[in-house]
Order: structure tokens, then C-alpha cells, then sequence
């Protein structure tokens, strides 16, 4: 990143340029992340000011309170739900629509579609696809289940509407790793006698690692962020079975106004996120294998 | 059968999964579009029906009407129009700055924006709403947006694309008589609106999707979003389901239609800015 900058003009025009930009990260990124920690180490009032500090206290009670643990969970294996059936069939649908030929824009602008559509909306339109009475998954499987409302299945659910709603962009980065490979590489395989599975695996793969890593990565790093279908579907319940983290956070400084308690949760969820994103790193600078 | 027409019937084979693969994926579009045109009875038809005798534009014009479906949706677009040319604004004179510019604490800045890249939205929520609050911002487009004004990322797309502006350019402009500023707006941005429009795209759909801010800084029903008012209706309505549809479909639609017309760009605004850290 060694700089353009021309002669070494002394001036305070740069500084100027950039006041906006660090104004605004300043006090909404910066400061706030900051206050996170420090509130986390505090117990608060109603209205977020501090009272007292009370060290690591507060963390030291979450580990012993079955909600958070709980939560906890809820989100590693919603983490496993969402990522895997994200990235397997985001990998299908991106090889299926890899070759660009006739009429492939169409199929590919469907499978990839899905990315623009929010959150609120999807949930309201899946909620009635889950729905007990007249709901097109009890007509699909013939079954009579209250999808929503039993607690083995909710978590199941959510993780659906949020499967689809990263599928697209799934398929536009493993698309992107996926058409970048270089076209010889293929033909010769298929002259050396290599069946399509064999170049998938032996070319293919390996050449579009580094947007493979990434969606995993994403995949994972996004359901620990998924929060409005969540609090669209099934609010949490039932019984806390859909309770992830980020929604334990949201009650407890939003229903609640215990925000230490959300503070010290938001701490661990950015540890939890940042610790991914380190490991992310490590294997990228590892030289995704090439 | 000649091989010919085997491999042609191959081809159309493929062709049709492909495409129903599509249509299983766009489906709850689908489903979602037509059952916001029944009445409760249609909706809760066992077997599901797609299409109905009794299809109405009755949810939509309750939608409208009754509900302020229209509000939120300036409310949306304000918010948006403000994010979107905020933050071009802001990541092109910040680019323009780390590009072309050689000052004191250069490395320092730019680390920091890097930094911010690495602090995720959810662990400053608490405490952007309690500053919110405390300026007394909440209800209001400036709260909506503040936190949004300019990101990381978006400095980093910005300057992703002016460094692969020439430095020459700057240079003959700079002997020529050109200003800073006038080289920035005259050649600088305009070189770069491809950029600028991926990442106005890009931004565009992620402020109209904005759910987990504007649900903790509004409370006002006229202060609403679209997405808000959307997800306010889903457990109001619950009695007759067909309006909550047919309101999801009055976000949705546009959505889509925007996505059909910028999917190339907006692509490659998400393809930008997924950058590493």
C-alpha cells in the first residue's frame, strides 16, 4: 500500500478530507465498541449510565446463568445448520449455473435472487410456508406439524428462511472462483479422460479455494448475526430453543435495560466473531493451496 | 439416434433442471405473490391452491389505505438517498486523501479504517443506541442514519479503484493549474462511477433491507421503514394474513425489480467489497 502522494506538500488538506469519515467511524465504531468493553465491566442503570465497576463479575455470572449458556449453544448449532446446507447447495447451484452459455443468465439471476429480498419480508411469506394450518410444508410432506411452535423444529426453521437468504451470495462468489478458471485446464483434463467429477474435484475445487474459504467463513460469521427472522418467526421460543445469542442481547438490554449484561454478551459474540475471522486468516495467508 | 441430437436433447434436459432448480429456489416468491391476492379462506386452503376464483387487490389497497405503507416507504427512500450519498461522499474524499496524498499519520488512519473493518455492526448496537438516545435522536432521519454515514468498507472500495488512477494524471493536472479539489470532482470521480455506482448499489439494497437500527431508533409509527412496518404488520395481522403478504410484496417487488436491472453492478459492488481485513 505504498502511497501516491506527490512531493511533500505541507498541508492540511488531506486531513480535511479524511474529517468526515473518521468523525463518523470515530464516534459510531470506534467509541461504541470501546464504551461495549468498559459497560461490560460495570452494572448499569436503566438508562446505560455506569454505577459501579465491578470487574470481570458480570462475565463470571453469565457463565453460570442457563439462558446465556443456552443461547450459547443455540448459536453454535444454528452456526452448523446454516453453514453447512448454505454452502452445499450454493455449491450445486453455482456449478450448475458456472457455464455460460444461452439462456443461463435466466436460471442464474433465480438462484441468486433471493439476496436482494430482506429479511422481514421473507419471514412474513415463510411463515406462512411453515404455517400448521394450510402451510405448503405440511401439503409437501403430508405431515400435520406445527413447524413453528415445537421446539425441535423452530430452530430448524429459521435456519431454512436464512439458508435461502444467503444462497445468492454463495453462488456469486463460488461463480466468480468457478468461471475463473482458466478454460484449457478443463479441456485437457477432459482429453487426458478426466469425468466431470474428477475435474470438479481435481481442478475446479482446488483452483476457486480462496471464494470457497470465504463463503464457508461467511456462512458462518452471518449466523451469528442473524437476528430478524429470528425476532420475525418465532421471537426466540419456543421454550428458548431458537434464543441465539444476538437475541439474548437484544432482550436483555432492550425488554430488560440490563445493559452491563448485554455488553458483556456483545464482548463474547465479538470474540466468538473475531476469533472466526482469525482463523479465516490464518488459512488464507496459509496460500489456499493453489 | 444420431449423436448429434443426443447430445441436443442433452443439452435441453439440462437446460429444464437447471431452470426448475430456479423456480424451487424464486418458489416462496411465488407462493408468497399469489397468496397475497386471497381472501383468509383461500390462504388456509388445505391443499394449498396457487390461484383462486376469489383473487383480490383488496390486501393490497387495505395495505395502502389503512396502513401507512406509504410513510414508511418515503421513510425508506429518505434514509436510503441520505446513506447512499453520505457515504459517497464521505469514502471519496477519504480515497481521494489516502491515495494521492502523502501527510503525517497517513499509515496510522488508514490502519484504523482497516481496523474498523474488523468491529462487527452488532457489538456497537448497544451503545450507538444509547448515543442516540442521549443526543435525543431517536424518531428522527438523522438518528436513523448517523451511524451510517460512512463505513470502512466503503473507504476501501473507493480506494481500491483511485489507486488504479495513474499518478501521472495527477501530476500533468497539478502543472496544468488544476487544484486538488477540482481534480478530485472534474477527473477523479468521474473516472471512477463504475465504482461509484457498484458501491451506490450496494448500498442502496443494504440501507432498503436495514432491519436490527431502525427497530431500536424508531417508535413513531410515521417514522417507520418499510421493513419495520412490514414486520409490525406480520404480528398484528395475524387474523387476515393476506395483508401481511401483500405488504411483504409491496417491499419485495421493487427489490427485485432493482435487482434485475443492477444485478451486474451490484455484484460487483459485493464482489469489492468483500475485502480482506
Amino acid at each position: 500500500m505504498a502511497g501516491k502522494g506527490i512531493g511533500k506538500r505541507r498541508t492540511l488538506l488531506p486531513y480535511l478530507l479524511l474529517l468526515p469519515s473518521l468523525v463518523v467511524l470515530g464516534m459510531f465504531v470506534f467509541y461504541p465498541f470501546v464504551r461495549n468493553i468498559v459497560l461490560s465491566l460495570t452494572m448499569t442503570d436503566v438508562a446505560g449510565n455506569v454505577v459501579k465497576f465491578v470487574g470481570f463479575r458480570n462475565f463470571e455470572r453469565l457463565f453460570g446463568n442457563k439462558t446465556f449458556l443456552n443461547s450459547l449453544q443455540v448459536s453454535f448449532r444454528f452456526a452448523v445448520m446454516v453453514g453447512v446446507p448454505t454452502f452445499v447447495l450454493g455449491f450445486v447451484l453455482a456449478l450448475a449455473a458456472a457455464e455460460q452459455k444461452r439462456g443461463s443468465r435466466i436460471y442464474e439471476t433465480m438462484y441468486t435472487m433471493p439476496l436482494v429480498i430482506a429479511a422481514a419480508p421473507a419471514s412474513a411469506i415463510w411463515y406462512m410456508v411453515f404455517s400448521s394450518t394450510g402451510g405448503m410444508l405440511n401439503y409437501l410432506t403430508g405431515l400435520n406439524h406445527p413447524w413453528l411452535s415445537d421446539p425441535s423444529t423452530a430452530i430448524w426453521c429459521v435456519a431454512a428462511v436464512t439458508v435461502w437468504a444467503n444462497l445468492g451470495i454463495n453462488i456469486i462468489f463460488l461463480l466468480t472462483g468457478f468461471r475463473n478458471v482458466p478454460q484449457e485446464l478443463i479441456e485437457s483434463a477432459k482429453i487426458d479422460g478426466a469425468g466431470y467429477l474428477v475435474r470438479v474435484r481435481k481442478i475446479i475445487v482446488p483452483l476457486a479455494s480462496p471464494q470457497i474459504f470465504f463463503v464457508v467463513f461467511y456462512n458462518i460469521v452471518t449466523s451469528f448475526q442473524t437476528f430478524a427472522q429470528v425476532r420475525l418467526l418465532t421471537d426466540g421460543g419456543p421454550y428458548y430453543s431458537t434464543n441465539v445469542l444476538i437475541f439474548q442481547i437484544y432482550k436483555e438490554a432492550f425488554y430488560n435495560s440490563r445493559f452491563y449484561n448485554a455488553c458483556a454478551m456483545s464482548v463474547i459474540l465479538f470474540l466468538i466473531i473475531f476469533i472466526i475471522t482469525r482463523v479465516q486468516f490464518f488459512f488464507e495467508n496459509k496460500g489456499v493451496h493453489y | 439416434m444420431n449423436v448429434k441430437t443426443k447430445k441436443r436433447m442433452l443439452e435441453t434436459l439440462s437446460f429444464a433442471l437447471k431452470l426448475l432448480a430456479g423456480l424451487v429456489v424464486v418458489f416462496p416468491l411465488i407462493y408468497g405473490l399469489c397468496l397475497s391476492f386471497m381472501g383468509m379462506a383461500d390462504i388456509m386452503a388445505n391443499p394449498p391452491v396457487l390461484i383462486s376464483e376469489n383473487m383480490t387487490l383488496a390486501n393490497y389497497e387495505y395495505a395502502l389505505r389503512r396502513v401507512p405503507m406509504l410513510t414508511y416507504f418515503k421513510n425508506t427512500l429518505i434514509v436510503c438517498f441520505i446513506e447512499v450519498a453520505a457515504q459517497i461522499l464521505t469514502s471519496s474524499l477519504a480515497a481521494y486523501a489516502f491515495t494521492f496524498f502523502e501527510f503525517k499519520g497517513r499509515k496510522f488512519l488508514f490502519a484504523a479504517v482497516t481496523a474498523s473493518l474488523m468491529i462487527p455492526y452488532e457489538s456497537t448496537l448497544i451503545c450507538n443506541y444509547l448515543t442516540i438516545c442521549n443526543m435525543r435522536l431517536t424518531d428522527t432521519y438523522l438518528g436513523l442514519t448517523l451511524p451510517f454515514l460512512a463505513s470502512g468498507m466503503s473507504i476501501f472500495l473507493m480506494r481500491q479503484f483511485y489507486l488504479t488512477l495513474p499518478m501521472e494524471l495527477k501530476e500533468a493536472a497539478t502543472i496544468d493549474g488544476c487544484g486538488d479539489m477540482r481534480f478530485l470532482f472534474n477527473i477523479a470521480f468521474p473516472l471512477s462511477l463504475p465504482a461509484t455506482c457498484s458501491l451506490a448499489l450496494y448500498r442502496f439494497i443494504d440501507a432498503y433491507n436495514q432491519y436490527f437500527w431502525p427497530l431500536l431508533v424508531t417508535n413513531r409509527d410515521d417514522m417507520r421503514t418499510l421493513q419495520i412496518g412490514t414486520g409490525i404488520l406480520k404480528d398484528a395481522e395475524a387474523a387476515n394474513y393476506g395483508i401481511v403478504l401483500a405488504a411483504a410484496m409491496i417491499v419485495i417487488v421493487p427489490a427485485v425489480l432493482f435487482f434485475i436491472v443492477g444485478q451486474k453492478w451490484l455484484i460487483k459492488g459485493m464482489l469489492a467489497g468483500a475485502v480482506k481485513g
